[in-house]
């Protein structure tokens, strides 16, 4: 317990450390919550309108007044468009044809031709949706006009679980599992690397304690450190969002304590095998952020990916703990939803754990040669 | 001079000695490259839709099989009643779930207003939304071609056809969208964390001390630890630049040299971050952290993935002071656009502001401190 103790005075010592672990997850949160936005508003667009009748102009005013637009731009000519691409002044380019509101009367058919920026493939997608749809906004307007007796069918859509289709739904259990690894695998494996590298591990071994209660007397006050800061974030995520835990908290926690658990057998697996501090804070990072962040499907959806990184997914943790946290707190999903993801974790974390237990003793074993 | 070449030379035989080190300054670039340019996409395919028939009439049939012909959607299920729907949703089974009222083709001969309702998970929102407009559109084109056949209305019905182009990228392929922001993040790794470690692993175990009393001058004791990562991560630039050609075939329409001028002043700001970080923190450990908090805020509000113009003021000014948001501009616009000196001058003016005032700060803090 004093063991304990002192591993705790260590981390406490380290203040800036311990501020920048809870700084992050609180700066991560605002960040996604205020700064990130993956919609696009006030996207600035260039109009060229060769036609100047009166539709082209009332359609150009639509876009003018969405959220989503601002026309800065009028072109006189095509050869304008290029300068104004390659100087990043605009997104798109909105080009109204002669003759618009003839065509578009007497034909039954007028093109609008949108040039998006391609360089930025999301936006671009985002520019010509958004502009395609208040387009055909304009055009159904018409079509009921004139066919007020045909039966337009009307879909009605429910957005389930996010009504208000806000985007730091997706991002408050990713910062919970980016936070989590960091601090339980991450900082454990450095942790116990470095007291190897600078000996004081040795003079730990030759004290009465016996090896797994230094193991336990190690990461013990990272678990709690991990525990307090997954509160943190639901706290901040609940008074900043309004976003509060939609399933029961107590699952919750010990899903979260399970992954710590993971986490830490991680780390110790780290540790035991290598000798330098740089070494395991590299792998840490390739091995353990990278895919958190990539691969966890909470910026990029999984299913979006080529299918072999769906395959790589599938035995790494974080790809299921995200599942098990965003069922919970965002669906209110019950256990007989996630029991299958949790008993991967389960045996992920077993598995880890026999491991690290196993190369520690060989460790153990030469360090008392 | 001289003593500098000599301390250089010490550096780079350091580096290369350092078996880690040395594998980490190839692997870094082919990983990131070969691994993160594929995986990181927005790029949207199969939806899986779940649907309800409560009609079973020719009509609903109709509809369902041009949603699962067009290419957006596949039919992943079909609950029989609300609950089933419900539970799908809850277990992620299904994206989206379709419900056809069984007064769905009386509706549409005229009887009633014809309905259909949709559920979608909107966890995530982005998707949520895109999916809900491409099935509107599907229910529009279908609605257009049974007003036209059922022959009630006027032939030409006003119709707006609305055709995008894309320049610079026409397949909209999001590889060539990632790559250039992946290039500022692997230099931002190369300069910000390689050499910040490098510099408080001296002061770790204490050699930086010895080099103090050392009739060494400062400025040649930093810029002999500077230097080589400043060479590194324009070689990593090369490198990754190379085997995005080789591997994804991405356009370069700019010119190099401007774009290696635009790294090179973007590597001197970054490492006057790395520098200075290093006099704050006494461990590798903590040296870590506070280069990932930053690096981690730099990346996220610079525009990787997300447009910059939705961000709120106080962020959009954050980024006048944010060096990765000036290259992430940068080398969207030269890479793939072609953009000149003449277009980027002013973002690379600023940029080029920023290091100057990063390194003066940086070597100013360095010297007080250590």
């Amino acid at each position: 317990m004093a063991f304990v103790k002192k591993e705790f005075l260590h981390i406490f010592r380290d203040y800036r450390t311990l501020i920048i672990l809870f700084a992050l997850p609180a700066a991560q949160i605002l960040i996604f919550g205020y700064a990130v936005r993956t919609d696009l508003t006030n996207a600035s667009l260039a109009v060229l309108d060769n036609a100047h009748d009166e539709v082209s102009n009332e359609l150009i005013l639509k876009l003018d007044a969405s959220e989503f637009f601002d026309i800065r731009y009028h072109l006189t000519s095509y050869d304008e468009i290029d300068p104004a691409f390659k100087k990043g002044q605009i997104k798109a380019a909105i080009i109204f044809p002669e003759d618009f509101a003839g065509r578009l009367t007497r034909e039954g058919n007028a093109a609008v031709s949108i040039i998006a920026d391609g360089s930025e493939a999301n936006n671009a997608n985002l520019v010509t949706g958004y502009t395609t749809a208040i387009l055909n906004d304009y055009s159904a307007g018409l079509t009921k006009q004139l066919t007020s007796a045909m039966p337009v069918i009307v879909p009605e859509v429910k957005m389930y679980f996010n009504p208000n289709l806000e985007s730091h739904f997706m991002f408050v259990p990713g910062v919970i599992t980016l936070i989590l690894i960091l601090i339980s695998a991450l900082m454990t494996s450095v942790t116990i690397v470095r007291e190897k590298e600078f000996g004081s591990m040795e003079v730990l071994l030759v004290s009465p304690l016996k090896p797994w209660q230094i193991i336990v007397g190690k990461v013990a006050p990272y678990f709690f450190l991990s525990l307090v800061n997954v509160i943190v974030i639901l706290l901040l995520a609940w008074f900043v969002f309004g976003l509060p835990v939609k399933g029961s908290i107590a699952l919750l926690i010990a899903e979260c304590m399970l992954y710590i658990l993971l986490g830490l057998s991680i780390g110790i697996l780290i540790s035991a095998s290598v000798q330098k501090t740089e070494n395991a804070m590299f792998i840490s990072f390739l091995g353990l952020m990278l895919p958190t962040l990539l691969l966890s499907g909470f910026i990029f959806p999984i299913e979006n990916m080529p299918k072999a990184y769906d395959y790589v997914s599938l035995v790494l943790p974080p790809r299921w703990f995200v599942e098990i946290i965003r069922s919970i707190m965002i669906k209110g999903a019950g256990f007989s939803y996630i029991w299958k993801e949790t008993l991967i974790l389960v045996v992920m974390t077993l598995f880890f754990m026999f491991l690290s237990a196993k190369k520690f003793k060989v460790r153990l074993g030469e360090g008392g040669k | 001079m001289k003593k500098l070449m000599f301390l250089l030379r010490k550096e780079f035989r350091q580096i290369r000695r350092n078996t880690f080190l040395s594998r980490a300054i190839i692997a870094v670039p082919l990983l990131q490259m070969l691994l993160l340019v594929p995986a990181v996409t927005f790029e949207m395919k199969n939806i899986d839709l779940a649907v309800t028939d409560n009609d079973h009439s020719p009509a609903s049939r109709e509809l369902i099989s041009r949603l699962s012909g067009s290419s957006f959607f596949r039919i992943c299920a079909t609950p029989q009643n609300y609950m089933q729907a419900d539970a799908l949703l809850l277990a992620g089974d299904a994206d989206m779930v379709l419900i056809i009222p069984d007064d769905f083709s009386e509706g549409l001969a005229g009887a009633t207003t014809p309905r259909l309702q949709v559920l979608a998970d909107a966890v995530n929102a982005t998707t949520a939304q895109l999916g809900w407009s491409y099935l509107v559109s599907v229910v529009r084109d279908y609605n257009r071609d049974v007003i036209i056949s059922s022959g009630a209305a006027p032939s030409a019905i006003p119709g707006i056809n609305v055709s995008p182009r894309f320049w610079y990228n026409p397949s909209l392929n999001y590889k060539y969208y990632m790559l250039p922001g992946i290039l500022v993040i692997l230099i931002t790794a190369i300069g910000l964390m390689m050499c910040g470690l490098n510099l408080v692993r001296e002061k770790e175990t204490g050699t930086s001390e010895q080099m103090n009393v050392t009739p060494v001058k400062k400025w040649e004791l930093i810029a002999s630890k500077v230097i080589p990562f400043f060479i590194i991560g324009l070689f990593d630039l090369a490198l990754g630049l190379t085997v995005g050609w080789i591997v994804f075939n991405i356009p370069f329409e700019g010119s190099l040299l401007l774009f290696f001028a635009c790294a090179a002043i973007f590597l001197v700001a970054v490492l006057g971050l790395a520098l200075f970080f290093s006099t704050m923190a006494s461990t590798q450990q903590q040296f870590l952290f506070v280069a990932f908090f930053f690096v981690m805020i730099f990346v996220l509000m610079s525009g990787i993935f997300t447009p910059t113009e939705s961000m709120p003021r106080w962020a959009q000014q954050f980024n006048l002071v944010n060096p990765v948001a000036y290259l992430m501009r940068i080398n969207r616009m030269v890479m793939l656009k072609g953009s000149g000196f003449n277009d980027i001058a002013r973002d690379m003016g600023a940029l080029a502001i920023l290091a100057v005032t990063f390194i003066t700060f940086a070597i100013w803090a360095y010297r007080k401190r250590a």
